[in-house]
Order: structure tokens, then C-alpha cells, then sequence
């Protein structure tokens, strides 16, 4: 329900269809079907060429598209994205059943030691993508920036009105994510400072569902990855120097907006071989430009300066999409 | 219902065989006059009932034997926190208690954090709100409505309205909850002003469109099955339409109006999907309030499982709270159960 699946592997095959329909059945060879096996003749399909993705909501997106690229370039594998929240991803790494768990906070030290006890395994870290978390208002709201200070206080509940920190007097309806996301994580750590959330935060299941929230109530407040973004304006956020600075590429990289975080990939022991060209291949060029299409920032580095400086804006996630289904399979 | 179905019903047919075996003679007169067919011909009972009355067994056993094994995986995921605490306080899941940082003793459900917070009232106080909210006018709209197609309605607008509410429980509740997130909550809030856009009345509402069409129909049912007799009698003795529906239909159809109730009851407060999205999902120890969000035990459940590594003490208090709640509504069943023997045999007896 919550793990808003996208098989990813029918998705080539949907794609073979779809290119069979517009030209007469006379390419597919652009989309190689994996689970018609055999087929290409580079790669047996045999188990070793399948790979599972566990992912944090924030990353299903972006962990789909890098799937579908990677299969279209490397005919006879298959990859299966699942979402959820990172807690399942990495759940799922500490039990076994997922190849990469796709993370959007890094792992507590009490996993890993977990996964040392119980499975004898290190995990291995890759940084994915940067991404900078975003805290959302209504676009009626004059508020324009806040500081961590202040928003500390709002989530804690120790501030209920928009008039105390220099908006309108309306109370503040605090929005947050469920407890399983890497969000919420993030957030927890770096805002409050690990103190908890105001018992009257609802917790929404969805980046997508929090921005449909506040953009509906005047007083609504909330937060989550940048790419889900449209349609709600951001606040400009202050650290500790006092400078509101706005959630952007240089700002995220140069480390200037205090909410950046980079979006990882765990594996547990030795990885496959699959898994470590797949890791590899993140890393480059190819994936990166994903990463600007999906509206998160490439890492910094790997894209030529030129390309870097202005991320394309995110996909339509509609705002409207059920929270059940915070990522819903672009088309 | 197995029981008679696999039981009763074979052996009057052998009784029948051996009464008739024992009158053959008259039997073969008889089927001269009276079409019996059948029952009169000395068939031996085929091979195949007794196999297709045994799997009618066996399959009641599998539904009574996949609910204890239900019943036992969850008590041992659950059960391990009584004894081994997991560095928790037990009595933390329901007292309050006040932690460091905190003005005063408060109920706080907050999973994830140093230190972990599982105080369930809140969550519990937010299951019964909704539901006890549902229920509220879930029960005169369909008690009043079964009444009236039953009662009143011409036949023609009954073959309408009833089809038309039974369909209401074939939609799915992910569709209801997303109705009511999207549509009911800005309109409510339009409407009366609430404070939060998600909260228990307006999940109370759509949980009320799942509810609704079970006790109408059990209610309607119910109606029906009241003798014929016993409403011409109080007509003929000069009751007036609605003195009979209100002192004689009714209370004759008590016992399944009363199952109806605890039903509906037992859906609204096992239904997930609608108040996991509608409700808002706050924590708030409010029973009183009925505007605010509310995080029931079941959406709890449901959001949060997902994410826990398996054994952890989250993972166990998750399913502890699946022992209490199926511990309440299993108490509630066998509760109503009694209510509507006891109800029966009243009305039956006097």
C-alpha cells in the first residue's frame, strides 16, 4: 500500500508495445524485453543479472529512471524499484531481500552494527545525488524566510502563530512526513535537533501529499525534497550566520543552505557484480543528467560546469497525486 | 453454518431413506399420488457425497485453523514485550510519563527518536473517536433508511434505493479515503471553518459510507424476516402504520438490528485505508475534541510496519497494538453475540 510499487521490469515491455503500436510492429529493439530471456545475445539471462532496488520515497523517481536507462543500455538486466520510505529500503538491506537500498539519510550506526551482528556484512555508501530539503507554505503566505531557530520552534510546537514569527495571526497547521521516511529523519536530526515533533504535526505519507496539503490550507506549513516542489512556495531559510538563503544548486552545494543532504545507496557485503557497474554507472555522466531531469542536483563534479548551473525544472509530480502513491510512474 | 450444511442436512436425508424403506409398500402408493420422487428411490448415499461432505468439513477447519494461526503469529511477534522489555517500560504504553524535555506528564506516541515514545492512548483514544463518530449518525441514517424501504417504499423505488446503498460498500475505501482527502476535507473546512483541514469528522464521514451499507442492509434484512402476521395483527387492532413499524417491526427485528450495529461497529474500527489518509495522523491525546486529527491504531500499523527491522522493540509494540485491537473487536463480537441471543430468547419467549 505505502510501497508504491513500480515494476520496473514491465516497463520496457510496456514501452515495446507502445513503440510496436506507433510504428507497426517493426522496432522493439530498443527495448529489449529481459523477461522474454535469451534474447540478447550479450547477456544470459541468468539470476546474477537481476538486481532489486529498495528505495526511500524521495528517490522512487529518480531510482526508476536510472533503472530504465541502465536496462535500455545494458540489454538482459533487470532491475525492480520499489518504493516506501528509506527505513524500508534499509529494512529490507538488514533482512536480506533487497539488493541497494536507496536512502535519503544516512545509515544510524545501530544498522550497521546490525547488520555486522547478523549478517557479518559492511555496508558500502554511494552518494547518489544532492538534494536540498524544502520548507513549504501556502503561496498566500507573506512569510518569506524563517530560521532554523524558528522553525525548531514552530514543529516543536512551541510557536503555534503565524504572528510570532512576523506572518499573519492565523495558528500554524504543522505538516510532516511519516516516521518510516528519510525526510522525516533528516528533518528530526537537523531541525529539531532530535527533540520530537509536536504531538499535532500530522504525518502525511508523501512528499507529494505534504505539498497537496499546504497548498490547500493558508496556515499550513511543511517540508520535503525539492524536486516535488511545484506549485507551493519555498522559504528562504537562515542558518546560524542569520543569512536567509535560498534552497538552490550553488547554495546546496557550497553548502551555504543549511538543509542539503546527499541521496545514497547502501549495499551490504561484497556486491554483485551487476550491482557495483550499476553503482559505477550512477556515478557518471549518464545518470547524473537523470539526476537533473528528475530536478535533484547532480553531484558536484561529474557534469561539465555548463551543464550544471541551471537544473531543468522538476517533472510534473501533480500535486493532486494520492499521498498512497506519492511517486506516481511518470509517463 | 458448516455444521448444518455438512451435517444436519445428510442426515434427515438418511432418516427420510429409512422411514421409507421401512413403509415400501405405501411408498410406492404414495408416488403414485404425490410427486416425491427422490426421497422414495432406495439410492444408497454415492461415494461422492461423503468426500464432498468431508471437504465441506475441511474447509470450515482451515477457516477456524488459519485464524488461530493468525492468532498465534501475532502473539508471537507481540508477546516477547512482556517479559523481555527491550529497554522499554511497559507501563510507558499507558501511563503518561514525563520525559526530559517536557513541561509536564504527557501521552506521547513518538516511535522514532531517543528515547523511543510508544504511549498507544492516543492511538486508541483516536481509533474510538472515529469510530464512535461514525457510528453516530451511521446508525439512525441506516436504521432510518432500512426502516423505510422495508416499510415504506413502493416496491418500485425499493428495487432502486437498496441496490444503490449495497453498492456503496463495493467501493473501494482507498477510493473513499481519496474523495474525502481531496474533496469532503476542503469543503468541510470551507464550510465550518476547522482549524485542521484532516481531522476525525472528516474521515468520520467517509468511514461512514463504508458502515452505512452494512447495517442497512443487515437492518433491512432483519426487517423483513418479521412475520407477516405480526403487522397485520397490530394493523387490525388499530395501530396506525408508523405505531407499527415503531412498536412492533422494530423491536421484533432487535436481535438483528443489534448484529447489524456491532457489524458495523467492527468495520469502521479495523478499517485502515481511509483514516490513514483522511484523519490527518496526529498523535492528540483529545478525546473530546472531534475537530482535531486524529491517528488511529490501524493507519499506525499500517504506516509505520513497513519501515521497522524485524524483532525491533517498535516492531513488537506495533504488534502489540494488533493484539489489543483484535483483542476489542474479538470481545465486542462475542459481547454482541450475547446481547443478541439474549435479545432473541426475550422476544421469542414473551
Amino acid at each position: 500500500m505505502l510501497s508504491s510499487r513500480l515494476n520496473v521490469r514491465l516497463l520496457p515491455s510496456v514501452f515495446a508495445l507502445f513503440t510496436m503500436a506507433c510504428s507497426g510492429g517493426h522496432r522493439n529493439d530498443q527495448a529489449p524485453a529481459p523477461s522474454a530471456s535469451g534474447e540478447s545475445p550479450s547477456a544470459p539471462a541468468a539470476p546474477s543479472r537481476m538486481l532489486t532496488l529498495k528505495d526511500s520515497d524521495t528517490m522512487v523517481i529518480l531510482a526508476q529512471r536510472f533503472a530504465e536507462a541502465y536496462m535500455r543500455t545494458h540489454p538482459g538486466t533487470t532491475i525492480q524499484v520499489s518504493g516506501g520510505g528509506s527505513g524500508v529500503g534499509i529494512a529490507a538491506l538488514l533482512n536480506g531481500t533487497t539488493d541497494i537500498a536507496n536512502s535519503s539519510r544516512p545509515m544510524k550506526d545501530e544498522e550497521k552494527a546490525r547488520l555486522r551482528e547478523t549478517r557479518h556484512q559492511e555496508v558500502a555508501e554511494t552518494r547518489v545525488a544532492l538534494d536540498a530539503l524544502a520548507v513549504y507554505v501556502h503561496s498566500a503566505n507573506p512569510v518569506q524566510q524563517l530560521t532554523l531557530e524558528q522553525l525548531s520552534q514552530i514543529y516543536t510546537g512551541r510557536v503555534s502563530n503565524w504572528r510570532d514569527v512576523g506572518g499573519p495571526d492565523m495558528p500554524i497547521v504543522l505538516y510532516s512526513r511519516e516516521n518510516n521516511s528519510g525526510t522525516y529523519a533528516f528533518f528530526k536530526e537537523h531541525v529539531l535537533r532530535t527533540a520530537d515533533f509536536a504531538a499535532n504535526a500530522q504525518t502525511l505519507p508523501g512528499t507529494a501529499a505534504v505539498i497537496n496539503a499546504v497548498s490547500r490550507d493558508r496556515g499550513g506549513i511543511g517540508y520535503g525534497g525539492i524536486a516535488y516542489g511545484e506549485g507551493i512556495r519555498h522559504v528562504k531559510l537562515a542558518g546560524a550566520d542569520g543569512q536567509a538563503i535560498e534552497p538552490s544548486l550553488e547554495n546546496a552545494t557550497s553548502g551555504r543552505y543549511p538543509l542539503s543532504r546527499f541521496l545514497l545507496m547502501y549495499t551490504a557485503g561484497n556486491p554483485s557484480a551487476l550491482a557495483a557497474d550499476f553503482l559505477r554507472w550512477v556515478g557518471g555522466v549518464d545518470a547524473q543528467r537523470l539526476v537533473e531531469v528528475v530536478g535533484y542536483y547532480p553531484l558536484p563534479g561529474v557534469l561539465p560546469p555548463s551543464a550544471g548551473t541551471t537544473p531543468t525544472p522538476p517533472p510534473a509530480v501533480a500535486p493532486s497525486a494520492a499521498p498512497a502513491a506519492p511517486a506516481a510512474p511518470p509517463q | 453454518m458448516n455444521d448444518i450444511v455438512g451435517e444436519t442436512g445428510p442426515r434427515t436425508l438418511d432418516r427420510a431413506n429409512q422411514r421409507d424403506s421401512a413403509t415400501t409398500s405405501h411408498a410406492d402408493l404414495r408416488a403414485s399420488i404425490s410427486p416425491r420422487g427422490p426421497l422414495q428411490k432406495r439410492t444408497p448415499t454415492p461415494i461422492w457425497h461423503r468426500i464432498a461432505e468431508k471437504m465441506i468439513a475441511a474447509t470450515s477447519v482451515a477457516a477456524v485453523l488459519a485464524i488461530a494461526l493468525i492468532f498465534v503469529f501475532i502473539g508471537r511477534e507481540a508477546l516477547p514485550l512482556l517479559w523481555d522489555h527491550l529497554g522499554m517500560n511497559l507501563r510507558d504504553m499507558i501511563f503518561p510519563r514525563q520525559w526530559t524535555g517536557y513541561d509536564s506528564a504527557v501521552y506521547i506516541w513518538q516511535p522514532v527518536g531517543t528515547p523511543e515514545k510508544f504511549n498507544a492512548m492516543p492511538l486508541f483514544i483516536g481509533s474510538l473517536k472515529v469510530t464512535l463518530l461514525t457510528m453516530v449518525w451511521s446508525i439512525p441514517i441506516a436504521i432510518g433508511a432500512a426502516t423505510f424501504v422495508s416499510q415504506y417504499a413502493a416496491k418500485r423505488v425499493r428495487d432502486i434505493v437498496k441496490p444503490a446503498i449495497e453498492m456503496l460498500a463495493g467501493i473501494p475505501s482507498v477510493v473513499l479515503g481519496f474523495f474525502a482527502l481531496m474533496v469532503l476535507a476542503t469543503w468541510l473546512q470551507d464550510t465550518f471553518g476547522f482549524a485542521y483541514r484532516l481531522n476525525a469528522i472528516v474521515s468520520a464521514i467517509a468511514l461512514s459510507l463504508t458502515v452505512i451499507p452494512i447495517i442497512f442492509t443487515i437492518t433491512e434484512d432483519a426487517l423483513h424476516a418479521v412475520p407477516k402476521s405480526m403487522r397485520e395483527a397490530s394493523l387490525a387492532l388499530g395501530a396506525r402504520h408508523w405505531q407499527t413499524t415503531l412498536y412492533v417491526v422494530l423491536p421484533a427485528a432487535l436481535p438483528g438490528i443489534a448484529a447489524a450495529v456491532i457489524l458495523g461497529f467492527g468495520r469502521a474500527i479495523g478499517e485502515t485505508m481511509v483514516v490513514l489518509m483522511a484523519s490527518g495522523n496526529a498523535a492528540i491525546m483529545e478525546p473530546l475534541n472531534p475537530a482535531t486529527s486524529v491517528r488511529t491504531v490501524t493507519a499506525t500499523i499500517a504506516a509505520e510496519l513497513g519501515e521497522v527491522a524485524q524483532g525491533d522493540t517498535h516492531w513488537r509494540v506495533l504488534f502489540m497494538l494488533g493484539v489489543v485491537l483484535f483483542l476489542i473487536t474479538f470481545v465486542l463480537n462475542r459481547l454482541g453475540a450475547r446481547v443478541i441471543t439474549r435479545l432473541h430468547k426475550k422476544l421469542t419467549a414473551s
